[in-house]
């Protein structure tokens, strides 16, 4: 599998960063930076990083499923997390997460049929006084309110 | 001018966040031109022993969550170990109502690596990582390049600050786990495993990350560090209540006029902090429940919090102060349904390893999703209780407590909210099940 | 002497080693401490949470599996509050897991069942949906249902560190993880089954035994498993005059837990329908069904026939039969046709081995010897491969003592794993490797050599010398292939040699022809072939030889013969067997197959045909003969008895140098094939890692 020379720089710097022997600690930050570039944690990403790290193709099976942001199934370019956790559910969050499967026409851990949006619905992701919060891909969104992730959602379509 | 998430409060003692709202708050020129790194010459004057004295002296107990006393766990790591000493620090920030080590990271970055490399002396440690959850990427890039600036201007690597100390720094991303803000998962993910807590004894003081020696904590912990020891541990210490030393960065979110991340004294008055701090509720709604120190705290009534935020005045009341993530209720609340989310969220959280808390978390969850909904009889709302009961205690680590305690007190508390839920259903002319 | 401590169990004051574990310490005074996820040997879970205990000044229930005890301990574990607390811990794993007992395959023999209903709740408050996924099959043995997996992680860990294959895991997480395989859908490993053993429910079931019986409904009779040599107890599940299933459920042999692929599964050869169950008879060139008596008559009269014109007769005898037979052969061979023509297929050279140790007792190791030496070395070998027990005794000795295991060998094995060393040697270049851990293994306390084929005549004699040059105690193992290959060469089953390795010259008798002087023998009369298949690879020089043949499957050997005996199976008949380590245990019968008869029964009635007297062809009565007449076999008969293992050491005189050269060649089995047995097994043939290679283990990180 071949990764932009990005991504190469950044596992080169990654194996480097671990006591010697102990490669295999990469293998979470690994899978998520491909992840990143790729789209989703496909078949072949498994095996290149198991044979990357010299670990068993289990060894990786065990890890993706136990994050919750490692993802088997492609994402959407642009991956909307809702938080509704307490703080957010107390400001609204639960609207918000309704108003976007509505504006988005997909449910919980969907994918939009032009691929560029998939929808999540994700526990506390640290924005708590500022809630409502939502993440697209990394950028973190406060006090979004539905009509804030209307224009959200247009200004990201002008982009594709 | 970087824009803060909330405006500073008056009332606040600023000791961690004083460097909020400066001009390039997070460069290292501001650190150096507001005292930075002079902690660090002491420390490497004072020598080890010194250090963890003044920690122990300050009353510092771990921000994460679990109030350790911080100098106790230093002292615990060897120091002439063969194996080499890691540094740890905990930024997997994820108990629901927490948001502070997002702004120490991102508004004062230099202030944690001062930290870290002062842990690295009072350990002898010469590496250290911080491990950050995943949704926190643009903290990774941000302290990315706080790290390189670091290396380039000789404040990391084999000479820090002209001193002859050795420290390298290194960040890790986490991908999606609460679980692994518990120090022994946090190990195993570092590892590159699934993040399931390990079993003590060994403590990671003695054997943590790769079976070595490992000093762990919080972000904010190791922030707090250079002010104790540039202005002593007595005078850190001085700033709180007996045995509950300092200020901490309180998260005040849910019903509030203005939510946000203020630093105050341990032993703060809750009802000031809700009332004068956060603004107080809008509308002038009533207060009608509290979860002091992030979701798994047990929750408290209105009429509960009328006490000083400090570890032992909570734990007088029956629950904790815990992360500092305080989530503010008011009458219009619906307590069936926090119940409800908070249990969806350790269930989601739960890394199965142990039978109650894998078991108990799924159970309650479709339980109190029934009684939600109004479906059921008021036995079951007995058996949540009582199931959260048989998890408490029990399992491997403390995510089942977690799962437990809040659920505990909102049954006792608000019994009558699940009740009236039953009672609507009935009375909607639908057939009870249950 | 380790450091005892006092503490307080219930009430009673209690010695017991400092650092033990609670669990441990209270199995040994009775009080049984519930736990599923403890297994003693493999790593501690503490997951289960079966085992909480109280013990005073702590606030918690304490986990009883990971509690080393200390002095002054005061320890409750019969209070309501644990009972209590096992009753909820019950309710928690019931929750999700189907209450459907009745139907399921582990139903009378699971844990969980016998659980609830010591400790459990009578009830089942859980009212919601239960979490289901489907079945999946991970290969043609193994069928995993995750309903039912409680997540003991007891197959997790005998996969990993038991076996050292590490082909099950983890995945997801919270109430949904689940146990996966290696490869994604589907294992690929061992086949061994452990991990179907040690599942204390009705997670992991066997393919070839799942959903065809109640376990009650079965007879379970624990005998030698028939394929390798290294005598692993195997507990045959017979319903029927079928053979439903293998295991070793009771830990009670020489392999405690331990079972491969051939012992847990390759026993379907026994009910395959290509068994021979009718005596044939050549009758105008085509072999035809006849009765027992014409069969054995005609054998009869051919071979006094031959005795009486002084012809020429051979025996070709088998790695498979018991010690009796091959006793009693040898008699019939010796005593009843005065010929020496006996020999079977040598897959070691046990021969020098006795001989160059002659006049020690104490230098054979046990199979128990490997689990406790202080170090091995392994030559020439692929011990996962050919000698699974043996690499199983090793590891469990590495992870549980840190044992220091060396290894030389043509290509990479599993041992590399573990081994302190592991150097590559090309045949024949073996010895100058194992010169070169001189150094190393003479700072051994003590060592065990275990070596393979490619050691043999002189290079066994240089090995023994080696050995004694270190300075150190020094046992070995000769590697042989099969379930009684040993018992054969003990039992004298070779042209110079009586039982017990003495000179055939003692009977007054010159030396007989090797397996290739009898087939190269143009002249040969008869040739009586027993559970063995020369002819797969070579040719009867005696085209008009009368060819006699004991066998289960009619095989290429079968095909050329006059006269076919149907022969019983290991698992048909009673005896004894020696295993590779000199171990002699007994044979118990599990079932008849119709129309076969044991290979001693064959020899005894065709004997008494002939009109000649070799005494009692009854297992117990000939065993009492070797006992009596073959040197170091005077082993201890309640041992044996009841069902235990007992070394015979044959090591007290010189052994007749051997006038010529023998063909000595392992057959080179892996752990998926077992000679002609193995081909009639569909259930070793349908796996998908058969035939298998052997020194193809990939080097893995430890």
């Amino acid at each position: 599998m071949t990764f932009s020379a990005e991504l190469e720089a950044r596992f080169a710097k990654m194996m480097q960063s671990y006591p010697p022997g102990r490669e295999r600690s990469a293998l979470v930050p690994m899978l998520l930076y491909a992840q990143d570039e790729i789209g989703h944690v496909s078949e072949a990403l498994i095996l290149e990083v198991a044979a990357r790290l010299n670990i068993s193709r289990l060894d990786v099976d065990e890890v993706i499923g136990y994050y919750s942001m490692l993802h088997k199934r492609p994402l959407g370019k642009y991956h909307v997390q809702v938080c509704t956790n307490i703080s957010c559910l107390l400001a609204g969050g639960e609207q918000l997460l309704e108003h976007a499967k509505k504006s988005l026409g997909i449910g919980h851990k969907e994918v939009t049929p032009d691929g560029q949006f998939s929808l999540e619905e994700v526990e506390c992701m640290g924005a708590c006084c500022w809630a409502p919060a939502l993440e697209i891909n990394y950028d973190f969104h406060h006090f979004v309110t539905p009509e804030k992730l209307d224009q959200l959602i247009a200004s990201l379509e002008k982009v594709q | 001018m970087k824009i803060l998430y909330n405006e500073p409060s008056p009332l606040e003692t600023r000791v961690l966040s004083r460097r909020f709202g400066l001009e390039n708050s997070e460069r290292l020129d501001t650190y150096l031109a507001t005292g930075g790194f002079e902690a660090f010459r002491k420390a490497l004057e004072i020598g080890p022993d010194q250090i963890i004295s003044e920690v122990k002296t300050s009353a510092l107990r771990g921000r994460g969550g679990a109030g350790f006393p911080t100098g106790m766990k230093w002292s615990f790591v060897p120091r002439n170990h063969p194996k080499p000493r890691y540094i740890i620090v905990n930024a997997d920030e994820s108990e629901p109502g927490t948001c502070k080590d997002r702004l120490l990271m991102e508004y004062d970055p230099y202030q944690l690596l001062e930290g870290m490399l002062i842990a690295g002396i009072a350990v002898d440690s010469r590496k250290g990582y911080i491990y950050v959850r995943g949704e926190y990427r643009y903290l990774i890039t941000h302290l990315e390049r706080v790290v390189e600036e670091a290396y380039s201007r000789g404040y990391l690597g084999k000479n820090v600050a002209g001193t002859g100390f050795e420290f390298d720094v290194y960040l890790h991303s986490g991908a999606g786990a609460y679980e692994c803000g518990e120090e022994t998962a946090l190990l195993d993910s570092l590892e590159g495993k699934r993040g399931i807590p390990r079993m003590k004894p060994p403590f990671p003081a003695v054997s943590g990350a790769w079976q070595s020696p490992t000093l762990l904590n919080n972000v904010e912990t190791f922030s707090a560090v250079p002010h104790i020891i540039l202005n002593g541990g007595q005078w850190f210490a001085g700033l709180g209540t007996p045995k509950n030393g300092g200020t901490r960065l309180v998260c005040i979110s849910g019903h509030v006029n203005k939510p946000g991340v203020y630093e105050l004294p341990l032993g703060y008055p809750m009802l000031k902090a809700i009332y004068e701090v956060a603004g107080g509720i809008p509308g002038g709604r009533k207060l009608k429940a509290v979860i002091p120190g992030g979701s798994s705290c047990p929750v408290l009534r209105a009429a509960e919090c009328d006490l000083a935020m400090d570890y032992d005045s909570l734990a007088k009341a029956g629950s904790m102060l815990g992360s500092g993530g305080m989530v503010v209720m008011d009458e219009t609340t619906d307590m069936v349904r926090a119940a409800l989310r908070i249990m969806a969220f350790y269930q989601h959280e739960s890394c199965g390893w142990c039978i109650p808390c894998r078991e108990g978390t799924a159970w309650l969850r479709k339980m109190l999703a029934r009684l939600d909904a109004g479906i059921g009889t008021p036995a079951d709302i007995d058996l949540v209780g009582e199931l959260s009961k048989n998890m408490l205690g029990r399992t491997f680590c403390a995510l089942g407590d977690a799962a437990a305690m809040p659920t505990i007190s909102i049954v006792e508390k608000f019994r009558d909210e699940f009740e009236a839920k039953l009672q609507s259903y009935a009375a909607a002319g639908l057939v009870q099940v249950g | 002497m380790a450091e005892l401590v006092t503490l307080t169990i219930d009430g009673a004051q209690v010695q017991a080693e400092k650092g033990a574990l609670l669990i441990d310490v209270c199995k040994a005074r009775g009080i049984e401490i519930p736990a599923f996820c403890y297994y003693e040997g493999l790593a501690l879970q503490a997951a289960c949470r079966m085992c909480l205990v109280e013990v005073e000044k702590m606030p918690k229930l304490q986990p009883g599996c990971t509690l080393p005890v200390a002095e002054g301990m005061v320890v409750k574990t019969d209070t309501p509050v644990i009972h209590e607390a096992r009753k909820s811990m019950l309710e928690f794993l019931l929750a999700n897991h189907p209450l459907d007992c009745p139907v399921c395959d582990k139903g009378g023999e699971c844990e969980l069942q016998d659980m609830t209903f010591r400790y459990g709740l009578g009830e089942s408050r859980f009212l919601e949906n239960k979490h289901h996924v489907d079945e999946q099959q991970w290969s043609p043995v193994v069928f995993f249902d995750r309903p039912r997996c409680i997540l003991c992680y007891r197959c997790v860990r005998i996969c990993d560190e038991g076996v050292g294959v590490d082909a099950l895991g983890v995945v997801q997480r919270g109430v949904v993880s689940a146990i996966a395989p290696s490869h994604g859908d589907h294992l690929e490993c061992d086949e061994c089954g452990m991990c179907i053993d040690i599942c204390p429910v009705g997670a992991l079931t066997s393919g070839m035994y799942r959903y065809k019986t109640r376990p009650w409904e079965m007879n379970h009779v624990g005998t030698i498993c028939t394929h390798c040599s290294n005598g692993c107890k195997t507990t045959l599940g017979v319903r029927g005059g079928q053979v439903i299933r293998a295991n070793n459920r009771d830990h009670s042999g020489i392999n405690g837990e331990f079972l491969c692929v051939k012992g847990r599964f390759g026993w379907d050869f026994v009910n395959s329908t290509e068994r021979a169950q009718s005596p044939m008879l050549r009758t105008n060139g085509r072999l035809e069904p006849v009765s027992w008596s014409r069969a054995l008559m005609t054998v009869a009269r051919k071979l006094n026939e031959v005795k009486q014109r002084g012809g020429r007769v051979g025996f070709i005898a088998s790695n498979h039969t018991s010690n009796e037979e091959n006793y009693y052969l040898q008699k019939l061979a010796r005593q009843g046709l005065r010929s020496n023509n006996i020999d079977h297929h040598r897959t070691g050279d046990v021969v020098t081995l006795i001989d160059a140790l002659a006049g020690r007792t104490d230098a054979l190791a046990t199979v128990a010897d490997l689990y406790a030496a202080k170090a091995s070395l392994v030559i020439a070998s692929d011990l996962a491969q050919q000698q699974p027990l043996l690499h199983f005794q090793l590891r469990a000795n590495w992870r549980h003592h840190r044992s220091r295991t060396y290894v030389v060998t043509p290509g990479p094995v599993r041992e590399r794993k573990f081994a302190v060393k592991s150097l590559h040697a090309e045949p024949g270049r073996e010895l100058d490797a194992v010169e070169s851990l001189r150094d190393d293994l003479s700072k051994e306390p003590e060592l065990v050599i275990l070596f393979g084929d490619a050691i043999q005549g002189d290079a066994v004699r240089r090995l023994v010398a080696f050995g004694d040059s270190l300075g150190i105690p020094v046992k070995y193992v000769c590697l042989l292939d099969y379930s009684n290959s040993r018992g054969a060469i003990d039992m004298g089953l070779a042209p110079g040699l009586l039982p017990g390795y003495r000179p055939v010259a003692e009977a007054g008798l010159e030396p007989g022809m090797t397996i290739a002087e009898m087939l190269a023998d143009a002249s040969l009369d008869v040739l009586w072939v027993v559970g063995a298949n020369p002819l797969r690879n070579a040719r009867l020089a005696a085209e008009n030889a009368f060819v006699v043949v004991n066998e289960m499957f009619l095989a290429e050997t079968a095909q050329r013969a006059d006269v076919i005996f149907p022969a019983a199976s290991a698992y048909e008949k009673e005896g004894t067997v020696t295993n590779v380590c000199g171990e002699v245990q007994s044979l118990k019968k599990a079932l008849k197959v119709m129309g076969a008869k044991t290979d001693l029964e064959i020899f005894g009635l065709v004997a008494a045909e002939m009109g000649i007297d070799l005494g009692p062809f009854q297992p117990g009565a000939v065993f009492e003969e070797i006992r009596r007449e073959v040197r170091g076999y005077n082993v201890s008969l309640p041992v044996i008895a009841t069902g235990g293992a007992a070394q015979s050491v044959p090591l007290n005189g010189r052994v007749p140098a051997l006038t010529r050269a023998e063909l000595i060649q392992s057959a080179r089995d892996t752990l998926f094939t077992s000679g002609t047995l193995g081909r009639y097994s569909k259930n070793l043939t349908s796996v998908l890692e058969h035939p298998g290679k052997l020194y193809a283990s990939g080097i893995e990180t430890p």
